[in-house]
């Protein structure tokens, strides 16, 4: 892997400097600055760089507009995560005389547990993994207080509940929060197959709760294999700064490095892993010891593969000059869904699946503009 | 003439500010075609862009007086106007609203441009303004104070505020209550005022000299024209003032007019539930719909004739 430090565009250096030296944003010009809060917004980081810019004091050197951006982004943040608190609360009531272990993923488990990646954080959803054995009694308690089904169609249902690791999304009608309960953390369709009664027996409890956060290392790979293995890349560039954080804040815990690369290889992880340490390093500075690089010298792609991933997620996780989108960029996402559902789901299967999607899309935008001019 | 004079006169055109109607239609053109002009608009810069034919032309009719800023600036509004690339567009134009690049909404009828960019403009706000609370009313000034008409659609709101402005009112909004955290001033938004359906005649009516701007029918709320907002309103734009009178307005057709004062927690509650933002905002929200509903004498009105109504309201003021 090359150490050297990645160069790339203008839009790249604003967002990637002031992600990973909020200091120097004062040196910015009103140039940079009216680039950076469209980035940092397109890519969900507004918040982030708001709650970095504010822990260093900054908030008075910087233009009184951007300084109005962070106040408003912060402000959605802060109810996002509220919220999801809330919902947590009720979740928790509605299961409050069974005895299941709930353990917190992603988003929630780095805000309840205050880690590093919950500053300025935006949540989209609550995400829960719970025993595959209780999942039917989870279900039909959250169903009995109230939640619903977010509306799907019958293949989505179909989907989720016989491909996917999780329940259809649910969403408690008095309130705006979508949950999505899974019992895995890979699809079931997926070529991998993770230990997850492991990861119970590794998890770690909150204080007087049944909630649980997964083990430091699991909760890194977790937060990888969603990235680099079966994930959308929707929200690269702000997954990549949780693993950024991640790494940095458990990079300090004894034995941290080594359970990863074993833990990693031991689950057919060792690729996605690799990706992830390649990138945080390239694009947000992140420190990774010399041995953990070489140990994972097996599971580095061939050059022309490595090439091409260099290549398509560059182009995917920074944004374009919002004023002069590329076409490429359209590419290089759709080519990084295809791979993700090519390694989420068996051939056949995928094309299936992705026929079937193209189909409703096209069914979807009928029936919209016919309503529409319909209506119009 | 020489060389210091040519310069002095070169200073004297950047320090003074420009405002939209000085630009010459091709220069307006040119600019919405390519990068763009940064329009103040209350307290926001809005970065405007567009190809549509025609649109130039209300811009520059309806945002006459507001000054254009130099750039660099930061832009709080990237807007973009253009019509969608795709096969329809040869059966029925159509115009397509973009902010930063996305467009939230399906396309409009093309000759539909300017309503479009107005709603566009305040679905933007309402999502992203949070440095505010966000009150979804109608704001007014008269000497230095401020009235709110706070009410959903369909209570006249619109109206009342386009009556009041042509009796002498200042016009903040009539439709964003803008609260400054830091002190509980109201900000000023000014912006053309659309009046819908029937209140296109009883303000044509009421006021005869007042600008309205082109009827454009069936739109998404029916047949909208537009006031154009007054050239004091606008020159004022950067002129907050506290509140003072709370008043939740209601028409009902041919209702004798009933001016009452109205408990502080009912007005509290009413307030907090037609905000864009008390919920997101919590603890801020709460501290600032407090502070304005104590700052404020709170009444419900009811009417059904508009000059009565807005005699009453100026007696207020007086009291």
């Amino acid at each position: 892997m090359t150490a050297t430090k990645y160069k790339g565009s203008h839009n790249e250096e604003i967002l990637l400097t002031a992600l990973c030296n909020p200091a120097e944003t004062v040196t910015f010009t009103m140039e940079d600055w009216d680039l950076l809060l469209r980035l940092a917004r397109r890519t969900r980081l507004l918040g982030r760089l708001a709650a970095c810019v504010d822990e260093l004091g900054l908030m008075e050197k910087i233009p009184e507009k951007a300084a109005d951006h962070f106040t408003a982004a912060s402000a959605f943040v802060d109810q996002r995560q509220q919220t999801a608190r809330w919902e947590i609360n009720w979740i928790l009531k509605a299961h409050e005389d069974m005895n299941v272990p709930i353990i917190l993923l992603k988003g929630c488990a780095y805000i309840l547990a205050g880690l590093p990646p919950a500053r300025g954080r935006l949540l989209s959803d609550v995400d829960l993994l719970v025993p595959r054995d209780a999942l039917d009694r989870v279900e039909q308690a959250l169903k009995a207080d109230g939640w619903e089904f977010v509306k799907l169609e019958n293949y989505d249902q179909h989907y989720y509940r016989t491909w996917m690791h999780e329940l259809p999304p649910l969403r408690h009608p008095d309130r705006g929060m979508e949950v999505d309960i899974h019992h895995t953390i890979s699809p079931l369709t997926s070529r991998l197959s993770p230990d997850t009664e492991e990861l119970f027996r590794n998890s770690i409890a909150f204080d007087n709760s049944r909630l649980r956060i997964l083990h430091p290392v699991d909760m890194t790979l977790h937060a990888t294999v969603h990235l680099f293995h079966d994930g959308e890349f929707i929200n690269g560039l702000r997954d990549l700064v949780d693993l950024a954080d991640l790494l940095a804040h458990f990079g300090d815990l004894p034995g941290f490095w080594q359970q990863l690369v074993e833990r990693a290889q031991a689950q057919r992880l060792g690729r996605p892993l690799f990706y992830m340490l390649r990138y945080t390093q390239r694009f947000l500075d992140a420190t990774i010891p010399e041995g953990v690089l070489k140990s994972l010298c097996s599971d580095e792609p061939s050059w022309p593969v490595l090439r091409l991933m260099d290549v398509l997620v560059s182009w995917t996780l920074i944004p374009n000059h919002p004023d002069y989108p590329r076409r490429v960029t359209a590419l290089a996402k759709w080519l990084l869904y295809v791979r993700s559902h090519w390694l989420r789901m068996p051939p056949g299967l995928l094309l299936r699946h992705l026929l079937r999607k193209q189909y409703m899309r096209w069914k979807n935008h009928r029936s919209t503009t016919m309503a529409q001019a319909g209506g119009g | 003439m020489d060389i210091s004079a040519i310069a002095e006169c070169r200073a004297d055109r950047e320090s003074r500010q420009v405002i939209v109607a000085e630009l010459p239609a091709v220069e307006l053109n040119q600019r919405l075609a390519g990068i763009g002009i940064l329009v103040q608009i209350g307290p926001f810069i809005v970065r405007i862009r567009s190809r549509i034919e025609g649109f130039a032309g209300l811009l520059q009719r309806f945002y006459a007086n507001f000054p254009v800023i130099p750039a660099p600036a930061i832009a709080d509004f990237h807007v973009q106007l253009e019509r969608p690339q795709n096969i329809r567009h040869w059966l029925r134009p159509q115009a397509l609203f973009l902010l930063d690049g996305q467009s939230p909404f399906l396309p409009y009828p093309l000759s539909h441009a300017f309503p479009l960019f107005e709603w566009g403009l305040n679905w933007g706000i309402a999502m992203q303004a949070h440095q505010y609370l966000m009150l979804h009313s109608a704001v007014v000034e008269r000497s230095g104070r401020v009235m709110l008409l706070p009410a959903w659609p369909g209570c006249g709101k619109s109206t009342l505020c386009a009556a009041l402005v042509n009796r002498g009112w200042r016009l903040f909004s009539d439709e964003f209550g803008l609260v400054r955290s830091m002190d509980g001033h109201l900000i000023p938004l000014p912006r053309p005022l659309p009046l819908k359906n029937r209140s296109i005649e009883v303000i044509r009516h009421f006021a005869p000299e007042a600008e309205l701007g082109p009827t454009f029918h069936k739109t998404r709320k029916g047949t909208v024209a537009h006031l154009v907002p007054p050239v004091f309103s606008v020159t004022q734009s950067n002129v907050s003032a506290p509140p003072a009178w709370l008043v939740f307005p209601r028409y009902r057709a041919n209702a004798p007019l009933h001016l009452a004062p109205t408990p502080k927690q009912q007005a509290f509650l009413k307030l907090a539930n037609n905000s864009f933002n008390y919920r997101l905002l919590g603890l801020r929200g709460f501290k600032g719909v407090t502070r304005l509903v104590r700052d404020c004498k709170c009444y419900i009105l009811t009417y059904g004739n508009l000059g009565e109504a807005t005699d009453a309201l100026n007696r207020l003021t007086e009291s």
